[in-house]
């Protein structure tokens, strides 16, 4: 239950999914969250519905590729709650567009989200970490951020520029106390891969150890340990969520 | 001397450095060479010198800056227009930065990003169809022991290069079907004018931690994109070569 007490965290694209479900659980366990999200009515509704037992989520919107809102972001979270310890870059987009097929358009929005958003959020983060005397960061890439597949070519680039990301800035503030970890989700039933047809997550399940879709609740578990002093010799770190797909 | 006979080759930044060796490198075992950079003049001579002593038109520079799609829409015309097609390409332009999570700027974040990333992307992109024509090919993306581990700055190169080593798993699945394998290379401390830049003491310690305890002439790496390139990897794709003194096996 106290896992994260009187800690405060930030996890972007918190709206729903497997960011709303973390900003669920972080309160459980202690913690107070601020929510950024473009979709700015999904995140007041999260943030509502946590708080009506104790008010402990502040939704702000956030596009994580502007580094003005993710300025204004952090600074919710000291004005709001008086500090930052856990930064969750949760936000991003996915798509299937293979090689050839992806336009420069597609591309850069792509990379701008995933990539860069999660740079940006690191930046404005550290500072503040750095004044609590440490802190702990999650990134989230993907399964797709270790091997490859017949499409989602750009995806596929972003997260694999995620995982290298992680271990970059570990090694740079390692000596700060500010933990960097990346969680790598597999088949995860949210609504990001509803644009998979049926049939086809339907095989892709044939291929998973566990042989079923991961939960958001799967994941945010995983994040909430490494969000937690329960890590504190974890770091530049890659974890799995993915019922065992990779270890095929 | 035959190992890649017959064979035409698109490398981007290879007007010095390692691009420049695996272009000399190439020709000598027989296949001809279009050498893209942003360097026109060095581009032109590294062409020159390569054709004088090969005593024939094996070598062609062309202007080409790997984040425009039209510079490479015409480096792989220049490729089938000059020497009748396209079999290999190796993505090696690249630039290093030096900045960490929060003193880069975001102008020095994009165009890191730009460059190393997105103009591997656009290479592939506009090489695949040409090598679909020849029945297949191989790409050698220039990745770094630096998409692999973390060091203390460097963050949008860390990045870009972690991007790159993905993105060749990711075409390699894709295009395995049509014969084209995709590898990444991960150099570690190669003599270039990129590393020359770095002084002394900032190569000393990395130099130090490396169990070969020296860095490589930029041949060395080219070696192993002349195995990659050549149908003795014919069953290597999606494949990650660390070329780096045992830096990152330690
Ligand atoms: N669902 C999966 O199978 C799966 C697998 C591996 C990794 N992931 C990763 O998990 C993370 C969470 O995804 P999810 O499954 O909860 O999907 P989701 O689509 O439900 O959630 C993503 C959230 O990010 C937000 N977002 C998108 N662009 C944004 C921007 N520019 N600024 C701020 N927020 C933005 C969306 O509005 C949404 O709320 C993503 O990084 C995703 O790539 C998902
Ligand atoms: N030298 C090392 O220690 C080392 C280690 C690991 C990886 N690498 C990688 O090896 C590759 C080759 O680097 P190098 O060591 O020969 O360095 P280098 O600086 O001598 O060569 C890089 C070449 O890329 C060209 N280039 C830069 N931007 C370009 C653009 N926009 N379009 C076209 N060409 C462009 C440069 O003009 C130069 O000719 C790079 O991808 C680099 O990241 C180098």
């Amino acid at each position: 239950m106290d896992r994260l007490k009187g800690k405060v965290a930030l996890i972007s694209g918190g709206a729903r999914g497997q960011g709303a479900a973390e900003a669920r659980l972080f309160v459980q366990e202690g913690a107070s969250v601020v929510i950024g999200d473009v979709l700015d009515a999904e995140a007041a509704r999260t943030a509502a519905q946590i708080n009506a037992n104790r008010r402990a989520a502040a939704a702000v919107h956030l596009d994580v590729t502007r580094a003005a809102d993710w300025r204004a972001a952090v600074d919710a979270c000291g004005r709001e709650f008086g500090g930052l310890d856990i930064l969750v870059n949760n936000a991003g987009v996915f798509n299937t567009t293979g090689l050839e097929d992806t336009t420069e358009e597609l591309w850069d929005t792509i990379v701008n989200i995933n990539q860069k958003g999660v740079w940006l959020g690191m930046k404005f983060a550290v500072p503040a970490m750095r004044q609590r005397g440490g802190g702990s960061i999650i990134n989230i890439s993907s399964v797709a951020g270790l091997t490859g597949s017949t499409g989602s070519t750009a995806y596929h680039g972003t997260k694999g520029a995620v995982r290298l990301l992680t271990k970059a800035a570990a090694v740079q503030y390692g000596p700060e106390k500010i933990r960097v970890n990346s969680v790598h989700p597999g088949i995860i039933a949210t609504q990001m891969i509803d644009i998979i047809p049926k049939e086809q997550r339907e095989r892709f399940t044939s291929f998973v150890p566990l042989r079923r879709e991961g939960t958001a609740d799967d994941v945010a578990r995983m994040v909430l340990f490494l969000a937690s002093d329960d890590a504190s010799y974890v770091t530049g770190a890659e974890f799995v969520v993915d019922g065992g797909l990779t270890a095929t | 001397m035959d190992r890649l006979k017959g064979k035409v080759a698109l490398i981007s930044g290879g007007a010095r450095g390692q691009g420049a060796a695996e272009a000399r490198l190439f020709v000598g075992e027989g296949a001809r060479v279009v050498i893209g950079d942003v360097l026109d003049a060095e581009t032109a001579k590294t062409a020159d010198q390569i054709n004088s002593k090969a005593g024939t038109r094996a070598a062609m520079a062309v202007h080409l800056d790997v984040t425009r799609a039209a510079d490479w829409r015409a480096a792989v015309e220049t490729c089938t227009r000059e020497f009748g097609g396209l079999d290999i390409l190796v993505n090696n332009a690249g630039i290093a930065n030096s900045g960490g999570v929060e003193d880069t700027s975001e102008e020095e974040w994009d165009s890191v990003i730009n460059v190393n990333q997105k103009g591997v992307w656009l290479g592939m992109k506009f090489a695949v169809p040409a090598m679909r024509k020849r029945g297949g090919g191989s790409i050698v993306n220039i990745s770094s022991i630096y998409g692999i581990i973390g060091s203390g700055g460097s963050a949008a190169y860390h990045a870009s290069k972690g991007a790159v080593r993905l993105l060749t798993k990711s075409a390699a699945v894709q295009y395995a079907g049509d014969k084209i394998r995709v590898n990444s290379v991960h150099p570690g401390v190669i003599l270039t004018p990129m590393v020359e830049m770095a002084s002394r003491e900032q190569l000393q310690p990395v130099i130090d931690m490396a169990p070969m305890k020296r860095v490589a002439q930029p041949e060395e790496v080219g070696w192993c994109v002349v195995f990659l390139a050549s149908d003795e990897a014919s069953f290597v794709t999606g494949a990650e070569l660390v070329v780096d003194g045992g830096y990152t096996a330690v």
